[in-house]
């Protein structure tokens, strides 16, 4: 047996299914090993979307997706998607090959110094030096990646380490990390506190953000929501959280979400922000959410509190655990006026839009498409006006919403999708994306096709990168720069190139009847929806 | 506001980067910062002098608490700890101003450890604004090259474990 050898065990033992990568000589020795295995390989068709791919499976899986890439360009180009796992806390486990450990430092063909190039992005990173180690590694990388607030976690593995010999494989059963011990349960005290607060509100209001489907909160925090008639807002994140027609959801926050809820939220008395960052674009302000009201900020990770907005009530912990300690805690809330006030915004604030009826209303399309979804269907978004279109009319039943939150990478979708398909293959996946960010993953055509990975590719087409143009529109009184996506590739040759059915909708006549054929079967295929190119979010 | 922190590190290579890099990335001040073995060879004690506000203060803590090397962090202001700063200092000397150079260490309580004919080493071991001073009273002599510890700070003995 050989380091590359016990590398292949160890993800078996950690029941890893797909690897998705691309090789080069430096990560040979591993992909010669696996094929000993059953773990199943995907080849993309470039290494950021190996990562995606992965961070796509891990959010359906709950697990760590594992992608494997080469020495160099390989481990630079993974870089995008490391990082936009990072902003979002999807756990990874990204293994680079390395030049022979004897070269480190030389600058020989291949050689990136990359655990030093991912530092910021990654939680924890190795360069396995003694191949003895590889065991342990990987127990720990699999730990730390998928415990406390979840995150990348890359391994970097020289040739030598790869091709040397083993003298003895045990898997280790426990981790034993002095330094890392994350909290889980929340603090007795602090939950009581919350309580108190929560009998005196009279507008209480929870916000969900990403954390909350990481650890699986989502049933514990509606059943508590349900209990106490709380309502509830999410960040972009948190969209799927609740049902999207739930009587107690009222919306996603944030610059480009709903009026509502931003209303409901500057609002309410009692804020309790969920496994949510406080960042920019969910909360511009966040003197608004600490002035005239309780904020309870509860998350996993100590550093997100206080970081940005300083809470009244800290609560560290996992949100499971914390909201299943709050329902079994009984207590009498009122706030029976609050909800009217929040139903009556809904509709006064409802946005409004005047669509161009020689065009598809992106609005209106996204509406009728997910509500002819799969009850469980995955809605994967991308970056772009489009992403603001998902999260402000997709409607989350009992499915999930998955696109690039934190970091806004565009070109997501498509191997976020795969990633996702492959990891329950049941499930309808769904990938919308503009005509910008499909071009920036529209190799990965290749890859669905060659390895048969049914997922469906919305493009909605304006021939603009959107909300550039939108924000030129505004900002620079309509002086575009560099917007224009002129030279693009006819999408229906494109897709006859890689034997993946087309439809286009150009206008709202046929909606219905084309949603229905694209949905209809299991199968990858492409629908173009022309949308007016000065259409705004 | 100044802050001192004692942050015990896992010896390992690639440490003194990450939590140096930390510290830039988010934008956080080092005053100064020293690192050295302790008695364990496999944990390093870093000193870091910091400053901001208290947000910032409370940030570089639970930033530092987050990174998987750091063992223990361990904040305190300068009036809780004993601090210390080693200097060298390499001056040119002649012989109307030797008596005034020896006079000014004396009281300093600083030590000449090297001579040539027209240079000397001093070495100062005192608190920070002792070594900042010893360097303004020298100003008037030409000095040739000057190395500091940064500083050096462990919290005020007690009783207590911590």
């Amino acid at each position: 047996m050989n380091g590359a050898d016990a590398i292949i065990k160890c993800l078996s033992a950690e029941g890893v299914k797909v690897v998705f990568g691309y090789p080069g000589v430096a990560i040979c020795p591993f992909y010669n090993s696996i094929l000993q295995s059953d773990i199943q390989t995907v080849l993309v068709r470039t290494e950021q979307n190996a990562a995606h791919a992965a961070s796509g499976m891990a959010r359906m899986t709950g697990k760590p997706g594992v992608c494997a890439v080469t020495s160099g360009p390989g481990a630079t180009n993974v870089i995008t998607g490391i990082a936009t796992a990072f902003a979002d806390s999807i756990p990874l486990i990204v293994i680079t090959g390395q030049v022979n450990s004897e070269l480190l430092g030389s600058d020989v063909f291949q050689e990136a110094d990359i655990t030093g190039a991912v530092e910021s992005f990654v939680k924890y990173s190795y360069l396995v030096k003694n191949v003895q180690d590889i065991p342990r590694i990987f127990k720990e990388a699999f730990h730390i990646a998928n415990t406390g607030r979840k995150g990348p976690v890359l391994i970097d593995v020289p040739i030598d380490i790869q091709n040397a010999s083993v003298k003895s494989f045990s898997y280790p059963e426990e981790v034993s990390l002095r330094t890392y011990k994350p909290t889980v349960k929340g603090h007795v005290v602090q939950i009581k506190k919350v309580i108190k607060e929560l009998e005196k509100a009279k507008k209480p209001i929870i916000c969900a953000g990403g954390g909350v489907l990481l650890s699986n909160a989502e049933e514990n925090l509606r059943l508590f929501a349900e209990k106490h008639n709380i309502p509830v807002v999410s960040t972009m994140m948190g969209i799927g959280v609740m049902p999207t027609k739930h009587p107690l959801y009222f919306g996603m926050v944030g610059n480009n979400g709903k009026a509502y809820a931003n209303k409901a939220m500057n609002e309410s008395d009692l804020l309790i922000m969920v496994g949510a960052r406080v960042a920019d674009r969910a909360v511009s302000q966040p003197d608004l959410i600490t002035q005239n009201k309780i904020l309870v900020h509860m998350d996993v990770d100590p550093a997100e509190i206080g970081k940005n907005a300083g809470p009244t009530i800290p609560l560290v912990g996992d949100a499971k655990h914390i909201f299943e300690e709050f329902l079994n805690q009984e207590f009498e809330c009122e706030h029976d006026d609050w909800l009217k006030i929040l139903n009556e915004y809904k509709v006064s604030l409802a946005p409004k839009r005047n669509p161009n009826p020689k065009y598809v209303d992106p609005a209106a399309f996204i509406t009728e498409l997910s509500e002819k979804m799969k009850d469980d269907g995955v809605y994967v978004a991308d970056v772009g006006q489009n992403q603001i279109w998902s999260c402000g009319y997709h409607i989350v039943k009992e499915g999930r919403f998955l696109t690039s939150g934190g970091m806004g990478t565009m070109g997501y979708s498509i191997p976020a999708a795969m990633g996702a398909k492959l990891a329950d293959k049941k499930r309808q996946v769904i990938a919308v994306c503009g005509d910008g960010s499909f071009q920036m993953s529209m190799m990965e055509l290749a890859t669905i096709r060659q390895h048969n990975i049914p997922v469906k590719i919305i493009v909605l087409k304006n021939n603009y990168l959107g909300m550039v143009r939108q924000y030129q529109h505004f900002t620079y009184k309509d002086q575009y720069s560099v917007v224009d996506l002129s030279g693009s590739p006819d999408l229906e040759k494109l897709s006859a190139a890689y034997d993946i059915p087309f439809l286009r909708l150009n206008n709202m006549d046929k909606v219905t009847e084309t949603i229905e054929t694209f949905l209809e079967k299991d199968e990858t295929m492409m629908l173009e929806c022309l949308i007016d190119p000065m259409d705004l979010v | 506001m100044k802050k001192i922190y004692s942050v015990l590190v896992e010896n390992r290579s690639g440490v003194l980067c990450k939590v140096a890099g930390l510290f830039s990335r988010r934008c956080f001040n080092i005053d100064s910062l020293t690192v050295g073995e302790t008695d364990d060879s496999a944990v390093s004690c870093m000193t870091i002098v910091s400053s901001g506000n208290e947000r910032t203060i409370e940030q570089i803590e639970k930033q530092l608490n987050k990174k998987l090397d750091v063992i223990k962090v361990k904040t305190f202001d300068e009036e809780k700890s004993i601090s210390r700063e080693l200097m060298l200092i390499k001056v040119k000397y002649n012989k109307n101003n030797r008596r005034d150079i020896l006079e000014t260490c004396d009281m300093m309580k600083a030590q000449i450890v090297d001579m040539s004919k027209t240079q000397m080493m001093i070495q100062v071991c005192d608190i920070p604004e002792k070594t900042k001073l010893f360097i303004q009273m020298l100003a008037s002599i030409s000095i040739v090259e000057v190395a500091r510890t940064g500083t050096l700070a462990l919290q005020k003995c007690s009783d207590s474990d911590n």
